[in-house]
Parts: structure tokens; C-alpha cells; sequence
């Protein structure tokens, strides 16, 4: 046991270069023994890293990482492991052939090239721990058979039976109902009464508050805030991280856009994602010419909505395109039906100059056609003109984002999808790219669909806001509504029931 | 233990053994001479399925193994003709060193790359067979002194045998405390790391083990034949054979391993009447058998009866 001084876990100084991206910057915490810290910060903020750091699956650049005053950084995983620290991971992996039993079991097996067999104790204790996550019902089942809860709680018995001293646990509550989290938060309190150092990695405070001792939010790699959570929440930097600060809002010519039919209608639609229910009877519609955002915060269900729409995902109800059924279409004749999705992980081709990237986004337009939209789309985004024989890969973030932006615009889309265009991306590149969306706006009469969790980069460009939280559209409004009746309680996502308001339109 | 019993797995291959030992009373020596050269082959599945099945590495040149083992006993037993057991030990054990000098640095590598190592051993192998073909024969082959046995009942029996001892270590090691690492090793590795496990010492025991029974089997082959060949032990279309038998039979089986190769060399043997066809009709099965049951032979049939239990 350490003494009072030295923390169980205690990180300093961690930095993570990927190529050119500093993913993390300098992170330092404790960790005490019986404590649960909750790391938070949106997608890309590098929270994750710094997780796998910790765990040794990525090794740091620089910092510490010490377990009871040991140094660890650099070390490989399995070393890690055997020191005392636990991961739980969001997404299971289970083997193929065996039973939830035999994959407990297999977390208590010495790494051995000898042992051939277990220790007798090892079948008994894989028992006792499978009753404790409330797996014992099942445990001579093929994790194939089993609800998605079931296979996190899988997961959770493979850490209690490592039996360590710091548990890392991805997203605790990510696709779980609500009786599902409070088991779960059980068996993490059950973590902190043992003893254990607990870091918990999530999008968003709220659903870790009741949980935690502490929080550390970060944004872009940096250590933004700490404290417990309702100071996290309170703290303005943090509200700007999530909100975008002020918010601003500019109206549009309104009758304009109103007329015109929609082009877009997607009702009642559901996506599941083997148990995790992703998307839960989303109805909503996008008119011709129409700028339309969906806001919510990570996890909310944005990019499934999109991939849905995009033919990327199966899914239980109706979407239809310009009165056509898109039910059974596949990815690329749903992007030749004129809906192009320009995807939150940017998806360009690395090695391929930025010229080659666009020339590939136009290489279905008529020859005749493909000049003249490359010139719009270099007076859109000037920045790509001067880079056009550079790799994709070399680009900084914000004129990655550009260039996949302006790789769809290539394709000519009716509906053009953008999901999540600034993220990862700092604050000034946010306001340029925010300039030349305003000017694609007045360009063209194209229709957007916007994702966004950054509400000051999704609302002043909107005709129509949707909220999206916890896989429901919530909240449906324009924008100078959405200011007045979900600005402040947006972060917290507290929109209970009662007060959501289902407009079918104004 | 209990478990291993009931499985209907040990039963199937217990009785399938029991009729294999009746066969050289009511078969052909010609027949006998077909499966006994089956089962030095399944011998070489099992060993690959072990690596790929288990360890999830692809390992495009069990030839080069193999070749190691074969050669290493031909030479032996034509320059100073030690007892065969002797040569055959001998063949295992470079076998196994060839293997770890190859694994070594192979395993450092992600995805594909190990399998273009593991494929371009095997080349490396053969254009060596061909540069020293004073004592290895080159492209001809070499002819071995010594012989198992004369009378094909004899070779059978020994092949026999040794597919059983074979399959019980090997099919023991799959269902122990071992294999259920290997298996997290290959399906899992960043998890199975998080588990406190050493994949990299997991995967390089698992092709050591590999190496020593494909270069045993190997050498048995060869004073089994009488002669030591590239194309007989060391070419790429030997390895592709194994490889298609292991998947056909069915992957992470073990078992079906031997199943596939039985297949395999046995149609191969039956149909040469069709004269040239009979290549195009054997790989069109195992086509056939690898898109539609991807599972392989007997995966496919402990998956029915897993469901049917579930």
C-alpha cells in the first residue's frame, strides 16, 4: 500500500505527436487510491490517447506516467497490465469459440508458455466474479447471443479479474438505458470502495457527475479545466468548448426557403448497431434550398443519422430523397442520386495531391463541367488554390477540412451533409471556415445539413435546428428560438419530457 | 475436462481413427500409399492452422518449413547416414531454428507484411536448393538412401500414428490454457495486452511449435518417398495445398485440418483419369466449399450443433 503522499496514479507532462498533430499536450493529474477522476472533452479533444498512453497501447512523446511512484511510460502493455492497471474498453472484442465464463477465465490465466491448465481456483473465482457483474445467468453462453449490456458487463468482470489497482474505463454509459447505467455506476462505486484509482473517459460531465471526485475537461490536447464537476460545468472556457460561447444567430430571408418542398424526408427512422440502439424513431425534413443543423453533443447519434441517410447504414423506417425511397440503395447510388456526405473523419485520400483529391470528387461530371466548378470551388476556398500540389497529409487540419468540404462540392450535390466540420479544429480556422460556408450560402441555392456539437458554428448559418440527444430528436426550432429556449441548459442536455416542445413546423 | 468429453468433436475423431486403423486389412497398397502421404500433409494443416487459426498470423511459406525439415534429414542421412530417427530429430530441430530466425524480425511486422516474409522464405529456400545443387540435387531433387519401410502397410502405420500423436498435442494444445491465450492473441491483441499478456512471446511459441511439427512431418515425408524435391516439399503450390486443406477443413479446428487434407490429396489421386482437368476440379471444390461455408468442413458442422445446443 503507498503511503498518504504519493498518489496511486500520478501522470505528468504527457505529449502525443501523431505526424503533425500534437494530440496531447502536456496533461498532468493524480490519481488517489479510492478516487474516481473523469476525464472529459468533445471527439478529438484527445482524451482517448490519453488513455491508451496511460495503458501503454500508445507510447507518450514525453511526460510520466507513475503507478505508486513507479515510472511506466514507455513500457509495453502486457508490462503495464501486470503492474496493476485495468482497461475496460467501449467496444468488446469477444472470441469467437468461447463462453462468457471461458473469457473471465481467460483474464485470470497467468501468461505462461508452461501452464497447460488452469488452477483449480481460477474456474471458481471467474465464477464468483461473473456473479458479481450479474453475468451468472448467462455465463455458459456464446457472447454472440448476448445483449449489448451483457457484453460490457463481460468486459467489466475481465478488469475485476485482472484485480488492478487503476481502472481505465472508455465511455461507461455509451448505448446503455438508464437501468443498465446504474448498475454500471454500481459496480464502478464497488471500484472506489475497493480501493481502486478510477479515470473515466466521456464526452460530457453530465453523465458522469453523480460519479465522480473530480473532473479534468480537455479540448484540442489541453488540459482546459479541473475541478469537481458542477465547477467543470460552470467553467466559461469549458461552456465555450461545448457551446461556442456567445451565441449568434442570423436570420434569413424567411418565406424564402419556407415554400419550397421538401427534399428531404426521413420518418421514424431506428438504427441499431448490434444491440446498442443508436437512433430511436428520428423523424425530420429538410426543404429545397434549405440550411438545416442538427446539434448534439457526441454520442447523440449524428453521424448514424447521416450514415443513414448517406446508405451507409441498415435501418428500420422511411427515408426519401426528392420523393424517391432510398431503402435498399447502396452508399455510391445514393451519392449519385445527388446526396453527398462530407464525413466527420474527413476521409481523404492521404497520399494524393489536394488537385488529384478534387479531380477525383469531379471524375463523374462531363469533362466541360469539371473546370468551372474547380474555379468556383478555388474562389470558395482560396487557401486550396496555392496548395493544390501538395499531399493531402501535409495539410494543416482546418485545410484538410476545406478540402474534403470542397471535394463534395465537386460532385455537385442537391444535399450536401456535413457532419461534425469543426472538429478537432482551433478556433480560428473555426471563423474561416464559417466565412466560406456564408459565402457557399450566397452563391449557390444548395441545401445543407449540418452536424454540429459546436452550437456558435452550427446556429448563424441555420434556417432550422434540430436537437438531437440520446439517439431522439428532442427539440425542433430556428434558431433565434433555440437561443432563447435551449441556450443555457444545453451542455447540461437537461430537456426533460415534459418541456420538449415537437413543432411540426412554424 | 469434463467438457473436452462431451465434445462431440473427440468422439467424431476418435471413431474416425478406430476405422482409419482397419483400413490397410481391406485396402489396396496403392490406396494405402495415397492416404499415407494424406496424413503427413494433414500433419502440415494442423501445424499451419495452430499459426493461422489460432495466433491469427497468415503464414504464406509452411513450405519453408517444411522444406527446412525435409532437406536437413535427406542430407544428413546421404552425406553421413546417421539412424533415421536421427535425421528426422535433426529435421525438426532446423526446422524450428529456421523458424524462429524467420519469426524473429517477421513478427515485428503488422498485417500482410508478415505473410510476404513468411512467402518470400520460401523463395529464398528454393533459389538456395538450386545454388547448392551439388548437395542438395538442385532442381532434380535428391535421391535418400534410407527408407521408412518397403511394405506400404508399414508406411501407413507410421504415418498413422504419428497424425495421431500429432493431433492429440496439437488439438490439447489448442483446448488449453495456452491456446485460449493464442486464440486472444490472434483475435485481440491490444486486448489480450491489456490482459497482461506478452502477445509477441505467445505467437513466436506458437510458430516455434509449428516449425517442429511441420519440419518432423517434413522429414518423415521424405523417407516416406525416397526422395527429397522442390516441387514435392519445398514449391509454393505444396503450401497453397496446405493452406487450402486447413481452410477447407475448417479454421480453428485443428481437426478439420486433416479432414481437408484427406480430401484434398485423396480427389486429387482419384480423379488424375481426368488427365489435366482433375487440378481445375479439385480447386474448384475447394473454391466452392471456402465461399459457401467459410467456416470450413467441420466448422461448419460445430457451428450447427453449437446453435442447436444454444
Amino acid at each position: 500500500m503507498s503511503g498518504t503522499d504519493t498518489p496511486r496514479l500520478q501522470v505528468r507532462g504527457l505529449t502525443k505527436r501523431f505526424g503533425g498533430l500534437l494530440a496531447v499536450k502536456g496533461i498532468g493529474f493524480d490519481i488517489q487510491a479510492g478516487e474516481i477522476l473523469g476525464l472529459i472533452g468533445p471527439n478529438g479533444s484527445g482524451k482517448s490517447t490519453v488513455m491508451k498512453l496511460i495503458m501503454g497501447i500508445e507510447r507518450p512523446n514525453a511526460g510520466s506516467v507513475k503507478l505508486d511512484g513507479v515510472e511506466m511510460a514507455g513500457w509495453a502493455p502486457h508490462r503495464i497490465a501486470r503492474a496493476g492497471v485495468g482497461i475496460v474498453f467501449q467496444h468488446s472484442r469477444p472470441l469467437h469459440r468461447q463462453t462468457v465464463l471461458e473469457h473471465i477465465k481467460l483474464a485470470l490465466l497467468p501468461d505462461s508458455l508452461i501452464k497447460l491448465f488452469a488452477d483449480p481456483h481460477v474456474e471458481r473465482r471467474a465464477r464468483e466474479i461473473a456473479e458479481r457483474v450479474e453475468l451468472g445467468a448467462v455465463m455458459h453462453r456464446h457472447p454472440s447471443s448476448l445483449p449489448f449490456a451483457d457484453l460490457r458487463r463481460m468486459e467489466m468482470a475481465k478488469a475485476i479479474a485482472r484485480d488492478p489497482k487503476v481502472v481505465l474505463v472508455d465511455e461507461p454509459f455509451a448505448g446503455l438505458n438508464a437501468a443498465e447505467s446504474e448498475s454500471f455506476a454500481a459496480l464502478i462505486r464497488g471500484f472506489r470502495a475497493e480501493g481502486r484509482a478510477v479515470l473515466l473517459v466521456d464526452h460530457n460531465v453530465k453523465s458522469l457527475a453523480a460519479l465522480v471526485d473530480r473532473v479534468l475537461a480537455m479540448y484540442l490536447g489541453e488540459h482546459v479545466a479541473e475541478g469537481t464537476a458542477e465547477e467543470v460545468m460552470q467553467d466559461e472556457t469549458v461552456r465555450r468548448v461545448y457551446i461556442g460561447g456567445k451565441i449568434e444567430t442570423r436570420e434569413r430571408p424567411p418565406d424564402e426557403a419556407r415554400s419550397k418542398v421538401s427534399i428531404l424526408e426521413v420518418q421514424d427512422l431506428s438504427v441499431f448497431y448490434g444491440k446498442a440502439r443508436a437512433l430511436d424513431t428520428v423523424s425530420m425534413h429538410v426543404r429545397e434550398g434549405e440550411f438545416v443543423s442538427v446539434v448534439g453533443l457526441n454520442g447523440a447519434g449524428k453521424t448514424t443519422l447521416f450514415n443513414a441517410i448517406s446508405g451507409l447504414l441498415p435501418y428500420q423506417g422511411r427515408i426519401r430523397f426528392g420523393g424517391r425511397d432510398l431503402n435498399g440503395m447502396t452508399g455510391a447510388a445514393v451519392a449519385r442520386a445527388g446526396i453527398v456526405q462530407c464525413p466527420e473523419t474527413r476521409e481523404l485520400f492521404g497520399d494524393m495531391t489536394v488537385r488529384e483529391n478534387l479531380d477525383l470528387g469531379g471524375y463523374h461530371l462531363p469533362s466541360g463541367a469539371r473546370l468551372p466548378q474547380l474555379t468556383w470551388l478555388f474562389e470558395l476556398f482560396p487557401i486550396l488554390k496555392s496548395r493544390q500540389g501538395q499531399t493531402a497529409r501535409t495539410l494543416s487540419g482546418g485545410e484538410q477540412q476545406m478540402l474534403a468540404i470542397a471535394r463534395a462540392l465537386m460532385m455537385q450535390p442537391k444535399l450536401l451533409v456535413l457532419d461534425e466540420p469543426t472538429l478537432g479544429l482551433a478556433p480560428v480556422i473555426l471563423e474561416q471556415l464559417s466565412k466560406a460556408l456564408e459565402r457557399l450560402q450566397q452563391t449557390t441555392p444548395i441545401t445543407v445539413l449540418l452536424g454540429e456539437q459546436n452550437v456558435t458554428f452550427a446556429l448563424p448559418h441555420a434556417d432550422r435546428v434540430y436537437v438531437l440527444e440520446h439517439a431522439r430528436i428532442v427539440w425542433e426550432g430556428n434558431p433565434a428560438r433555440f437561443a432563447k429556449e435551449m441556450g443555457r441548459g444545453y451542455l447540461e442536455a437537461e430537456v426533460a419530457d415534459g418541456t420538449s416542445v415537437h413543432p411540426g413546423s412554424e | 475436462m469434463t467438457n473436452l468429453l462431451r465434445s462431440p468433436v473427440l468422439w467424431a475423431a476418435l471413431l474416425l481413427a478406430a476405422v482409419a486403423s482397419t483400413l490397410p486389412w481391406w485396402l489396396s497398397g496403392y490406396v494405402l500409399g495415397v492416404l499415407t502421404v494424406a496424413y503427413y500433409f494433414g500433419v502440415f494443416s494442423m501445424a499451419w492452422d495452430l499459426l493461422f487459426g489460432f495466433a491469427g498470423e497468415v503464414n504464406f511459406g509452411p513450405t519453408f518449413l517444411i522444406g527446412l525439415g525435409a532437406y536437413t534429414a535427406a542430407i544428413l542421412d546421404a552425406k553421413w547416414g546417421p539412424p533415421i530417427p536421427v535425421c528426422i530429430i535433426a529435421g525438426g530441430l532446423v526446422a524450428l531454428i529456421g523458424g524462429l530466425l524467420l519469426a524473429l524480425p517477421a513478427l515485428r511486422l503488422r498485417g500482410p507484411y508478415f505473410g510476404l516474409v513468411t512467402l518470400v522464405a520460401v523463395l529464398l529456400l528454393q533459389n538456395c536448393i538450386v545454388i547448392f545443387a551439388g548437395v542438395t540435387g538442385g532442381e532434380i531433387g535428391m535421391t535418400v538412401p534410407d527408407v521408412l519401410s518397403v511394405r506400404a502397410e508399414d508406411n501407413y502405420w507410421y504415418a498413422l500414428a504419428f497424425l495421431i500423436v500429432c493431433a492429440i498435442i496439437l488439438f490439447g494444445l489448442s483446448r488449453s490454457a495456452i491456446g485460449l491465450i493464442l486464440q486472444a492473441s490472434g483475435q485481440d491483441a491490444v486486448g489480450a495486452q491489456a490482459l497482461g499478456f506478452n502477445v509477441t512471446k505467445h505467437k513466436l511459441a506458437a510458430f516455434c511449435i509449428s516449425a517442429v511439427f511441420s519440419g518432423v512431418a517434413g522429414a518423415m515425408l521424405i523417407f516416406y518417398q525416397g526422395t527429397a524435391s522442390v516441387s514435392t516439399v519445398v514449391d509454393l503450390g505444396v503450401g497453397v495445398q496446405i493452406i487450402i486443406a486447413a481452410v477447407l477443413g475448417g479454421r480453428r479446428t485443428i481437426l478439420g485440418a486433416v479432414l481437408g487434407s484427406v480430401f484434398l490429396i485423396v480427389a486429387g489421386e482419384f480423379l488424375r483419369p481426368l488427365g489435366q482437368i482433375n487440378t481445375f476440379v479439385v480447386a474448384a471444390v475447394a473454391l466452392a466449399v471456402i465461399l459457401f461455408f467459410p467456416d470450413g468442413l467441420l466448422g461448419n458442422l460445430l457451428r450447427v450443433t453449437a446453435r442447436e445446443r444454444e
